[in-house]
């Protein structure tokens, strides 16, 4: 009975595998298919469709944008993350319960209301659509988030740490960056992958808010509407591929430093 | 000396006070003039009034849109916590736990992937040339392609793909906090395997379902992208009315009461269901 | 309900790493409060796991009143195990925590209640059958766990380092509890600690665990005042270990501290080690030994008695004298021994 019931749990799984990643296989499998359409059966292996993307000016343009976008927005919303849930966790103001609501309120909303929110706002300030525009809107809705992991990381151990400075006569600024922020390097520096990625891939409120240089997920969206064929599968594997290589790179990182910092 | 570690507190927070006031209230507080406006000949009229609200609560198109959405995302809760919990159960448990962690990466994979595309992926799966159906017909199983593209079904497929993985990270996180002395107890006790999974393991992971659905309803009755490119354009979900509304109709002042219907259902559920949004062990 | 007798025959417990368990065998008479004590790494945790059923033993076998269970699972033996964090269902009230045993039997609502109030009771938490667990106490926790396991009536009754989470004042409560509680209930208990000074205040017996084997085995008397082994000895309180050789007298040793009286004969030249406990050491020269003058580095006034440490070269020595004694530090006393209270023990000093 505990081997069918083992056996079951298997097969389960396996379905469950099968359902989840079919998509993403035959995504990477097809961007090497040899004909136009991205459907079986299958005609390659061949590099035409990564050849007509890395020629396509447009998407490599966008790749860029996004590439841009993702960093900037990550650094601010971390930066800002960093220094707010800093200043909660040590400095414990007054309204402290309040200060946390407010900045974690844009996790409420979907980022549909969002973008179209600072479309119309834009519209009335009389600000053009734009690159910047984007950059502001996923400052926005990653702060939030770094905001989250940064504070989660704040343990009360390490607040010794910085009153140890402070006591050998360390002033605010030292204690922040030679102390506080090696400490939390590893939350800080997830806060600011997670922010990249999510930024990266977003569409509805970059395409609010972009004019004529637009992110990649734009460049994709618009190029399906006008025809299908196997580049976009080229360019959802480049993206695959990028987010897997930012994900080893965090997962590398945060190994590097937690075993530093867990030498003290 | 408290009171200046106070205030320099103040000075820390404060950037990231301003700019959420900056990029997300006064943004939200436009959205909220702008439903008051309306429009006339092209261009906006700034008088206040209701007129947008009184279209809400009559036009059955868009009373047919939000019933669509709220379907289309009762469905893909169910349907992904469904498949999603006992998955979950059995990474949990069935599986070494030093195999868990890379399993559930495993299964995150899709969410690297670009949205867009893994949207027209779906598309082309299930279209009537797609993988699916050619695979169906090829068996025998059926005689012609079916539509499956282009329907309400598509768009809860490719919602309960996604949103599998949402579910299944939240329900593990709880079912992993269960002490593993509580079943030992229960059986200690006398109960049976099911016993132990009816009466602990099941209530004690409710949280992780709860979570799980709540991120799946927010992001799902949000989303624009899934039902525009495998929904297609037969039974519209709000987001898609909304962007109609802006893009083609340049109806902004409409589209800002839409907004803000989305926002407060998001609001109501999130009222009813706070209390238990939390993966914290029950001390 | 009274107890059942235990049996543990030749267990092992072999890890691909390590052997937890070499050869363990031991009867707990039935009825009695026998405590597993030994230091972290010892063995005790996994042989009270094998006891309950929750670990298998690579080799031998455990008997309840000459029944082999082995093989059954814990809800087919006749024990209960209560669990160092007390394991206790947050989520359910008190009283259907404590409930869910019976109700695990089909024991019906109402006989159920009208037990769960009986045991709450008997463990001193009458009225708490609706309280919720996050609201309890670390103390009433414990007795909650202790009233949920002894409501099935077990044979015997497991319990891992069940105090080891109260705070002192709170522990030495618990341990009188525990103590009336087995005296009313009748049931044997199998108490597995590390801490010496709780074993000798409830048990009937204890057995000393050190690396998966028995060390020593016997009343907390027996135990104290006549150790088997000098890790026996260092372990249940604090004691002087020390090697000698028999003198051609037969009944006294040489040792470098001095000369000895042994505690019975044993022929001249024999190896032996002697362990003579602090309070065993008197001021002056005595006739059960003769262990010189030392140099009093630290006294330390303890109430009921004094604590000092005293050192001749490079050896040093606890000693306890009466309250009455006024010996200072950095005076020089002489010490022998009293009666025959120094004890032959096993294995070496260290």
């Amino acid at each position: 009975m505990k081997l069918v019931r083992s056996g079951l749990s298997w097969v389960y799984v396996l379905l469950i595998f099968g359902f989840i990643l079919m998509p993403v296989v035959s995504l990477v499998v097809f961007s090497f298919q040899a004909t136009n359409l991205p459907v079986p059966p299958f005609t390659g292996p061949s590099l035409r469709w990564y050849e007509a993307l890395f020629a396509d000016s447009r998407m490599i343009e966008a790749l860029r944008n996004s590439i841009v976008v993702g960093v900037v927005s990550g650094f601010f919303s971390t930066a800002l993350g960093f220094l707010a849930a800093y200043g909660l966790a040590r400095y414990r103001p007054r309204g402290a319960r309040a200060i946390r609501a407010i900045v974690m309120t844009p996790l409420g909303v979907s980022y549909l209301v969002i973008g179209f929110g600072l479309s119309v706002t834009a519209n009335e300030l009389a600000l053009g659509r734009s690159l910047v525009l984007v950059t502001l809107g996923h400052i926005i809705i990653n702060l939030p988030l770094a905001f989250a992991i940064v504070l989660s990381q704040m343990r009360d151990e390490d607040e010794n740490l910085e009153k140890a400075a402070r006591d050998l006569g360390a002033g605010e600024w030292t204690v922040i960056t030679r102390v506080a922020i090696p400490v939390l390097l590893p939350g800080i520096m997830a806060a600011f992958l997670l922010s990249f990625t999510l930024s990266w891939d977003e569409f509805i409120i970059a395409f609010f808010l972009a004019d004529f240089d637009v992110t990649l997920p734009i460049e994709i969206w618009s190029q399906l509407r006008t025809g299908l064929d196997a580049k976009t599968n080229a360019a959802g594997t480049l993206v695959f591929a990028i987010s897997l290589v930012a994900l080893t790179l965090a997962y590398v990182l945060n190994r590097a430093v937690s075993q530093r910092s867990r030498r003290l | 000396m408290e009171h200046q570690r106070r205030w320099q507190g103040w000075v820390l927070v404060g950037p990231a006070l301003l700019v959420t006031l900056a990029l997300f209230a006064a943004p939200m507080v436009m959205v909220v003039l702008t439903s008051l406006y309306r429009r006339s000949g092209g261009l906006t009229d700034r008088t206040l009034s209701f007129d947008n609200y009184i279209r809400l609560a009559t036009d059955s198109t868009i009373h047919q849109a939000l019933w669509n959405s709220i379907e289309v995302v009762a469905l893909t809760v169910i349907f992904s916590t469904l498949i999603a919990y006992p998955f979950a159960y059995i990474v949990a448990h069935k599986i070494p736990q030093k195999w868990q962690a890379l399993v559930l990466l495993l299964t995150v994979v899709p969410f690297w992937t670009s949205y867009v595309v893994r949207s027209y992926s779906w598309l082309l799966v299930l279209a009537k040339n797609g993988v699916i159906n050619q695979a169906l017909v090829s068996w025998g199983i059926i005689a012609e392609p079916f539509t499956m593209a282009n329907t309400r079904f598509a768009t809860v497929l490719a919602f309960v793909h996604f949103f599998v993985m949402v579910s299944t990270l939240t329900i593990y996180a709880s079912l992993r906090q269960i002490p593993r002395n509580l079943g030992l107890a229960a059986r200690d006790l006398g109960a049976s395997p099911l016993s132990v999974f009816l009466r602990i393991t099941l209530p004690l992971s409710i949280p992780g379902v709860v979570v799980g659905a709540f991120l799946t309803f927010v992001l799902a009755i949000g989303d624009y992208i899934t039902p525009q490119i495998v929904g297609g354009g037969n039974e519209l979900v709000l987001p898609q009315l909304l962007m109609l509304q802006v893009s083609r109709m340049g109806a902004f002042p409409l589209a800002a009461a839409m907004a803000l219907v989305l926002l407060i259902i998001v609001g109501a559920v999130y009222a009813v269901s706070a209390k238990n949004l939390t993966l914290e062990r029950k001390r | 309900m009274n107890g059942a007798e235990l049996n543990v025959v030749d267990v092992v417990k072999q890890y691909p790493d390590h052997r937890a368990l070499d050869g363990v065998s031991l009867t707990v008479e039935a009825g009695s409060y026998t405590v597993i004590l030994g230091p972290s790494g010892s063995g005790k945790t996994t042989l009270l796991a094998i006891l309950g059923g929750f670990a298998e033993p690579s080799s031998g076998h455990i008997e309840v009143d000459g029944q082999d269970v082995t093989t059954l699972t814990p809800s087919q033996r006749p024990t209960t195990t209560v669990f160092q964090d007390y394991a206790l269902f947050p989520h359910m009230t008190v009283g259907q925590n404590v409930g869910f045993g019976l109700e695990m039997k089909k024991v019906g609502k109402k006989a159920r209640v009208e037990r769960v109030r009986e045991v709450l009771e008997m463990v001193g938490l009458g009225h708490t059958a609706n309280r919720h667990i996050a609201e309890l106490s670390g103390g009433q926790r414990q007795r909650i766990a202790l009233a949920r396991a002894l409501i099935v009536e077990p044979r015997v009754l497991l319990l891992d380092e069940p105090l080891g989470a109260l705070d002192l004042k709170l522990r030495r409560q618990m341990q009188d509890e525990l103590t009336r509680i087995h005296r009313s209930v009748g049931t044997t208990f199998v108490h597995v600690t590390h801490d010496q000074e709780e074993a000798m205040s409830l048990a009937d017996n204890i057995v000393v665990l050190r690396d998966g084997r028995i060390e020593d085995m016997g009343s907390p008397e027996r135990l104290y005042l006549d150790p088997a082994t000098a890790f026996s000895a260092k372990f249940m309180g604090d004691s002087n270990v020390v090697s000698g050789t028999v003198r051609s007298d037969g009944t006294t040793a040489d040792t470098p501290w001095g000369v000895v009286a042994l505690p019975g004969s044993s022929s001249a030249g024999t190896p032996v080690t002697l362990s003579i406990r602090p309070e065993h050491l008197v001021e002056g020269s005595s006739g059960a030994g003769n262990l010189g003058e030392w140099e009093v580095m630290e006294a330390h006034f303890l109430g009921q008695k004094h604590r000092l440490i005293v050192r001749r070269g490079e050896h040093e020595l606890l000693v306890s004298l009466p309250q009455s004694s006024n010996v200072r530090q950095g005076d020089s006393i002489v010490l022998g021994v009293d009666a025959h209270m120094a004890k032959l023990v096993k294995g070496d000093p260290s």
